[in-house]
């Protein structure tokens, strides 16, 4: 049976029909499908943990016990579990081990552009990396006989367009692996000094088989045609390759980009007379190549920066464009915004209004960096708007500290931020940090999280009580407000900056687009008693924009939160009941 | 013959069922299909674009500048966005709708005027509707996106039929009816 689906819902199946039993992530766009559509098989056992560090650590724990076992996460997600995975390369596994990265060229919703094979060769972890969904579900399945086969976790490496591309995929069953016998093995499983001295040569000797097997392997492949151009390719820059070229080029394509094949690259290079390597981000074949002495073209005429096309790779080998035609004027741009009803844009105009240095962090909230909120100072990464607040005081000698806060999601708080918080009161800290309590992991598309009591299966369970964890770690003040409440915000906010210790502010209320929310009536401007002073405009609410001199509602997008009538002096906007 | 759709639109628009429905369709029609969707932080109101293709053999799964045959746009600003993805002699598909994007909110940039007059003159082949009307004479008012589905699907030389299938398909229970009228309506509109 074929079945049409994005990659990450082959990973998913092919994880099914792999046999695998334990599943644990941390959502990251565009890894977050695997494990939601993973989540759909009642055979696999899959969560959602706190953070990327903590998934990987419980994969590696069950393949320890002898299950196959999965870890999804995005490539920056990668950055925290890259403590645990290192090693984990030394231990090897017992049942197969596999860890789905997601990287992101083009930054469609990330904060950099890291290129997750950086880390495999840092690691010295085989990389798997998918051209499309029926590879993906292909290779998720012999990742785990690789993985079992070289005692080694193997990454599968894919990219946004991999990730969200749909095509049609061939089905099967599942096979059920039973779980390999756990027997105690600490020269294996225990990396102290002498152990893992032993281990690390292990590592090298399977590098070299590694190697080795890259020259036979169901993974790279040649595809000969014309040989006047050769191109060495990977992953979704293959399928932009073969669009462009067809056969007009012959073709080696790498599905294991780590060890790479020298042998096969070195034959396929005396074939052709012109050689070209095609890899978006990093120059990780092409300098492998350089190394073996080729004379390869590469990104002297493509890019490090952003995604690529088979329109890029047409234009920068063969020298051809097609032909378009264009708008005669600059057209505004559409930056993603916060929803009608969003419980962030309350707190971000208080934030706004109280003139600070706002320590940001990931998740839907950055947009407030946008206008015309334009109140987010700093994000660098998950749970830094804490710390880096933290050291932000220090730096100005803990003088100013009514003038700066931190702001960071539950679904973050918990992934990273707690530590930063402990941080804080531990060192005398006197910050002030806003927890934006939305009830869910917005971003990446409503993903349950620890505070929220249910489970990725959608089952109840124990729920992080944020004030008493506060309140527990040595955080003095406690204080829970409802961001929709413009005057009251502020004032706890105010209060809150005004004291020489540290503070903790839920601002609490849920995702305007969890289904669970009721919304009131959209509301409506009064065209006589608007006088156009645009005070409105001032939160950035995509359902309200000034036509002829008036405010005008959207009632199609609004969705009667009320925010905005918070800010109008003139009454103008009325409910449905009220007209 | 390969086909090559682009739909484009804001984020929330339904752009991302219409692709679904449209990979549907060809599939059943026994065709290779890719269907490349956005995720993630493009989906808050920014700007979208999703690609179908489809043929004897698909490899890319996006489509470049002056390659599309169709363009499915959900709003006009949009349309002028992404024109020059349309290939020479290809066909628009335009809802008539506008949505004011955060620059032109805040007043820091003006949404262009007779944006669709504008595209019409430099000789591209347009179909304007107001889709946001057909859906709500169909009976719902998010039914845009098959609307505007039905209006392209008259350019693709497809059986109805296949269409209706792919509908009953993908779209659920519940919203069924009125999606099949939204198709009706948009495959016999008369621009």
């Amino acid at each position: 049976m074929k079945e049409l689906l994005i990659g990450n819902a082959a990973i998913a199946r092919g994880l099914y029909e792999a046999g695998c039993k334990v599943v644990s992530s941390y959502p990251g766009t565009p890894s977050t499908e695997i494990t939601e559509f993973a989540a759909e098989y009642p055979e696999l056992y899959a969560e959602w943990a706190p953070n990327e560090k903590v998934a990987c650590e419980v994969a590696i724990g069950a393949s320890i016990a002898g299950a196959r076992a999965f870890c999804a996460m995005k490539h920056v997600g990668l950055n925290v579990a890259a403590d645990p995975l290192y090693t984990a390369s030394y231990t090897g596994v017992s049942g197969g081990l596999v860890i789905g990265v997601a990287d992101d060229p083009g930054m469609f919703s990330s904060q950099n552009e890291q290129d997750t094979r950086r880390h495999a060769i840092g690691a010295k972890l085989p990389v798997l990396e998918p051209s499309d969904s029926e590879e993906c579900l292909a290779f998720t399945k012999l990742a785990f006989e690789l993985s079992e086969a070289f005692d080694t976790p193997v990454i599968l490496r894919i990219t946004t367009r991999v990730a969200h591309s749909r095509n049609p995929v061939e089905l099967s069953d599942r096979v059920e692996v039973p779980n390999k016998p756990y027997e105690k093995n600490p020269q294996k499983y225990v990396m102290m000094p002498a152990m893992a001295k032993v281990r690390h040569e292990f590592v090298e000797e399977r590098q070299k088989k590694l190697a080795a097997y890259g020259a036979d392997c169901p993974f790279n492949r040649v595809e000969m045609a014309d040989t006047k151009i050769g191109v060495i390719t990977s992953g979704i820059s293959y399928q932009y390759v073969k669009e462009a070229l067809g056969d007009r080029a012959s073709v080696l394509k790498l599905g294991l980009t780590n060890p790479l094949p020298d042998s096969l690259i070195l034959d396929f290079a005396a074939k052709v007379d012109k050689l070209y390597v095609v890899e978006e981000l990093e120059d990780i074949i092409e300098s492998r190549c350089r190394a073996l002495g080729l004379d390869v073209i590469g990104k002297e005429i493509f890019s490090l920066c952003g995604e690529y096309s088979h329109a890029m790779v047409k234009k920068a080998i063969l020298g051809e464009e097609a032909e378009s035609v264009a708008f005669p004027e600059a057209i505004p741009g559409r930056p993603p915004v916060l929803c009608p009803g969003c419980p962030h844009r309350g707190l971000y105009y208080a934030l706004k209004q109280a003139k600070v240095y706002v320590s940001g962090d990931i998740g839907c909230y950055t947009l407030g960096a946008l206008a015309p909120l334009s109140s987010v100072d700093a994000c660098v990464c998950m749970g830094a708007s804490i710390s880096g607040l933290h050291g932000f005081n220090k730096a100005e000698g803990d003088k100013n500290f009514d003038k700066v806060v931190a702001v960071i999601g539950d679904s973050t708080f918990i992934h990273s931020g707690v530590t930063g918080l402990i941080n804080i009161a531990y060192n005398k800290g006197i910050s002030t940090v806003i927890v934006l309590d939305n009830s869910i992991t917005g971003m990446t598309g409503h993903q349950q999280n620890p505070t929220t009591g249910i489970t990725l299966k959608g089952d109840p369970t124990a729920a992080v009580d944020l004030e008493a964890l506060a309140r527990a770690v040595g955080i003095p003040n406690v204080r829970v407000v409802d961001p929709n409440e413009l005057e009251a915000t502020a004032a706890v906010i105010k209060e809150e900056l005004a004291r020489p210790e540290p503070s903790l502010i839920i601002s609490r209320r849920p995702c305007a687009l969890l289904k669970t929310v009721k919304h009131a009536p959209p509301l409506s401007v009064d065209a006589d008693t608007c006088r156009g002073c645009k005070a409105c405009m001032k939160i950035g609410c995509p359902a309200i924009s000034i036509r002829g001199g008036k405010a005008v509602v959207d009632a199609t997008l609004c969705v009667g939160c009320g925010v905005c009538t918070q800010l109008c002096r003139f009454d103008a906007f009325k409910t449905r009941e009220a007209r | 013959m390969n086909h090559n759709i682009i739909i484009v639109g804001v984020g929330g628009q339904g752009t991302l069922l219409a692709s679904k429905l449209l990979g549907r369709v060809f599939m059943d029609l026994g065709l290779d299909v890719k269907v490349s969707e956005v995720h993630g932080m493009s989906q808050r109101g920014g700007s979208v674009i999703t690609y179908v293709r489809a043929g004897e053999k698909v490899y890319s799964p996006i489509i470049a500048e002056g390659e599309a045959d169709i363009i499915i746009s959900f709003e006009q600003l949009e349309s002028a966005r992404w024109l020059s993805y349309l290939k020479k002699g290809g066909t628009l598909v335009s809802n008539t709708q506008q949505i004011d994007p955060m620059p032109v909110i805040t007043g820091a940039a003006v949404y262009p005027e007779r944006v669709l007059e504008r595209i019409a003159n430099l000789g591209v082949s347009i179909v304007a509707a107001d889709a946001l009307s057909l859906a709500a004479e169909a009976g719902n008012v998010k039914s845009v996106n098959v609307v505007l589905l039905g209006i392209a699907a008259k350019y693709m030389g497809l059986p109805e039929q296949v269409w209706q299938d792919a509908i009953t398909a993908t779209v659920p229970a519940k919203f069924l009816e009125a999606n099949r009228r939204a198709f009706t309506l948009g495959y016999n509109y008369e621009a």
